[in-house]
């Protein structure tokens, strides 16, 4: 179980998880004691205690059994968490009417610096719906009879989706003959095309997470085949936004880099500046814009710096990838690391600050090729009980 | 789009996956430099590769240009001049040539009008790592051979005063130490390079080797470059006593002497050799280093001196170090005091131009892309004109 970080603010420390999930304060469980709790509201569609048989409780089943919370505790937690978030942005000095999620975000990090590296393992406060996951309601009355018609299938919202869509085809499909016997020849073009564009279907686990049932892949496969061949016909606006529920946004597909503008100094030059790291290194480079390819760090040439060719050829790269080897100057500083660090540091750093000289194209395809992302490697932490960070202390028998 | 990058990124790593040709040489200042590949044949290489094979003609029209060193010459003249690089190149393209370059040309003109009453002039090569200055060197000594001068070349000090394995304490002076086996390998190679003038050249005294062998005064400096070969363990007196006597006797005028060592700051550095008892040994001790210092003052005449710096055998100098004062020391440098520095320098675009139709014209460049500007601009990029640079990725492509 695990255990909530106790803050000061007795109100918030409900509300914050170590990443893992808060197991039931209550035990649940026997069925009369639910269909008690039945017995006062009859069919009600929101969380409630799903039939569990008692199970003497052992380490490895506890783990494996979907945890159950009842609707109780989740609207509790809910409470708990507007309180908080009050509480919270009074101790920010915000204005707790306009708190949002963000500024919650925010307020957790300042107050609990977390060096971890795994980002789920850090503090989060997020509304519990966010946190627990959804669950299903009770799917039959108080007389055992199911409520769904499709309940005896196993996966009711994925058949009771299929039914319906299907029965939107046949719809489609006589509409269509009947226009086509009105208009011979007359082919309306499809708006499809425009609306699929920047957009995806659901995957898999967004569907299951939507339907709230496991699918198999074939049954995901039918889907999707399905909502095309819906696709495919004359449709209007219901069927359209029908669709539309399953299709998600691509995120943007090019990252928006960030430019550097151009600068002048006293002579009138242009040059950009860019900044880059690795591992530890950090390097500044300033690139001229009209030069003859001489490369200075620190001070001295980048021959006697960078001895070994590799290093030279990081520094090449930017430059040769946009087929301007000789046409700029670069001035550079850098500090830390070793020397294939420092050679990548300032490879970043000279590709950023070419941005600025270069075209939108230009700049997409070097992000493309790796030359403006940061890379993420750093060294790993040695673990104690083993020699190194993966090496393991030598094993013997005896 | 995606292909095309893929096309640029595999091409930024090509020269990483060149292919091996041979065994890399050392090219500082190589071979005649071929046509353009655009050029049409005849006229670019009438423009890189000149027949004078004499370096007495050479002058400012040949700068960048390649003559060529005939194979025999080389027997005679460089038995143990060259760059083992630069050696290895030879064995591999089958000829020896050399770029014409303005230090070179300006070190000759000085040569020329050397005047022979005044002391010897001291000329210093300095310069960056890699630039061509021991490449100066031999074409300064190619041609004083070819003008029939007694050369005296020390291809590389440094090797005197590290990872010697014998050293003997010297009968002629207790303090200093004998280095027998460099002593007679240079007397070997000294012989080679200049017979003809051992017969001429007469001792003007008697030397006593040991009690069984002596060298009579008028005797021909033959005979004592005989004993050293011969008796090696006199071979350091041998070297000290044609030292002395070639000092002497340049100012009579006979011959012309010409003094041509490479690597002179060794002479004044720290040595990695120790004693016996692990203590370490100063230049000073060493009988070797003695006879050459003698031999690098200016106080006698007829001839010149001509030296190089090096830091690429130098011991306990940090790798930017290159000017004389940083090279030489305090010590060395009052000693040399006064010298004509001559600075050489990386390729100006002439000479790289020329470098590189050499190498296309040998069939040295195999890679595809070397062909093309695109690939000779990445190679000038990556080497930044050096030529030890250049050479070095070339024996990759």
């Amino acid at each position: 179980m695990a255990a909530p970080c106790k803050v000061c603010c007795a109100a918030i420390s409900h509300r914050l998880f170590s990443g893992g999930r808060v197991t039931l304060t209550q035990r649940q469980g026997f069925w009369p004691a639910a269909a008690a709790g039945l017995q006062t509201g009859a069919r009600f569609q929101i969380l409630r205690l799903k039939h569990i048989t008692v199970v003497p409780t052992k380490k490895n089943v506890a783990a494996s059994r979907r945890e159950t919370y009842t609707l109780d505790f989740i609207k509790k937690q809910i409470e708990d968490f507007n309180i908080g978030k009050r509480h919270l942005a009074n101790m920010m000095g915000e204005d707790p009417e306009t708190f949002t999620q963000e500024d919650i975000d925010r307020a957790i990090v300042y107050l609990f610096p977390s060096g971890l590296f795994e980002k789920r393992a850090r503090p989060v406060m997020k509304h519990p719906d966010y946190i627990f996951p959804k669950q299903r309601a009770i799917q039959w009355g108080e007389d055992g009879r199911p409520f769904h018609f499709l309940f005896y299938t196993g996966k009711q919202s994925y058949y009771s989706l299929m039914h319906e869509m299907y029965g939107k085809l046949l719809e489609l499909e006589t509409r269509q003959t009947q226009t086509q016997l009105q208009a011979q020849g007359l082919a309306l073009e499809k708006k499809t095309t425009k609306d699929l564009i920047g957009s995806r279907w659901l995957i898999k686990e967004e569907l299951e997470e939507m339907l709230v049932e496991k699918l198999s892949d074939q049954d995901y496969a039918q889907f999707i085949r399905m909502l095309e061949r819906l696709l495919t016909m004359q449709h209007n606006a219901g069927e359209e936004d029908f669709v539309q529920r399953f299709r998600r946004s691509v995120t943007i597909q090019s990252r928006q880099q960030l430019i550097e503008p151009v600068q002048f100094d006293e002579q009138g030059m242009a040059f950009s500046t860019g900044e880059g790291k690795r591992k530890s290194a950090r390097a500044k480079a300033v690139v001229y814009e009209h030069g003859s390819g001489r490369i200075k760090i620190n001070g001295t040439d980048y021959m006697l710096y960078f001895p070994v060719r590799q290093d030279r050829e990081q520094l090449m790269f930017p430059f040769h990838f946009l087929d301007r080897l000789g046409k700029h100057d670069v001035t550079c500083t850098v500090s830390g690391s070793g020397r294939s660090a420092q050679a990548g540091a300032i490879r970043l750093a000279t590709a950023k600050a070419l941005c600025s000289f270069v075209t939108e194209d230009e700049v997409e395809w070097m992000r493309q090729a790796g030359l403006l992302t940061t890379d993420p490697r750093v060294r790993e932490r040695k673990k104690p009980g083993q020699e190194g960070a993966r090496r393991k202390f030598t094993w013997k028998k005896r | 789009m995606l292909q095309r990058m893929a096309r640029l990124i595999a091409r930024a790593h090509q020269l990483n996956h060149g292919r091996f040709l041979h065994a890399g040489t050392q090219a500082p200042q190589s071979i005649a430099a071929h046509l353009d590949d655009q050029a049409p044949g005849e006229s670019a290489r009438a423009l890189s590769r000149t027949q004078e094979c004499d370096p007495a003609s050479h002058g400012e029209r040949h700068e960048g240009q390649h003559y060529s060193i005939s194979l025999q010459d080389m027997k005679t003249v460089f038995p143990h001049g060259l760059p083992p690089r630069y050696a290895m190149q030879v064995k591999t393209f089958g000829e020896a040539c050399l770029m014409v370059r303005k230090p070179a040309l300006e070190l000759l003109r000085y040569l020329r009008n050397t005047n022979c009453t005044h002391p010897a002039v001291r000329y210093v090569l300095y310069g960056e790592k890699g630039t061509g200055k021991t490449l100066s060197l031999c074409h300064a000594v190619h041609f004083c051979a070819k003008q029939d001068w007694l050369v005296l070349h020390i291809p590389d000090a440094h090797r005197w005063v590290k990872n010697c394995r014998n050293l003997l304490q010297s009968t002629y002076n207790k303090q200093r130490l004998d280095q027998p086996l460099e002593a007679s390998t240079w007397l070997k190679n000294f012989k080679t390079s200049n017979e003809r003038f051992l017969s001429q050249i007469k001792v003007a005294e008697k030397y006593v080797w040991n009690k069984r062998e002596s060298t009579e005064q008028g005797s021909p400096l033959g005979e004592v470059v005989e004993q050293g070969i011969t008796r090696v363990k006199s071979a350091t007196d041998a070297v000290g006593v044609v030292l002395k006597e070639l000092r002497r006797q340049s100012a009579l005028g006979a011959f012309r002497l010409l003094v041509a060592v490479d690597g002179v700051n060794a002479l004044w550095g720290r040595t990695t050799l120790k004693r016996q008892d692990k203590s370490p040994i100063a230049p000073e001790e060493l009988a070797l280093v003695q006879h050459l210092r003698k031999m690098v003052k200016n106080d006698w005449h007829g001839g010149a001196i001509v030296l190089t710096l090096s830091q690429t055998g130098s011991l306990f100098k940090p790798r930017s170090a290159y000017l004389p004062q940083e090279l030489l020391g305090k010590e060395g440098f009052d000693a040399l005091d006064p010298f004509v520095p001559i600075l050489v320098s990386n390729y100006n675009p002439k000479e790289w131009e020329s470098c590189i139709q050499y190498y296309l014209e040998n069939n040295w460049l195999q890679h595809e892309k070397a062909h093309t500007k695109e690939g000779l601009q990445e190679l000038l990029f990556l080497s930044n004109a050096n030529p030890e640079q250049l050479e070095r990725l070339c024996a990759h492509l």
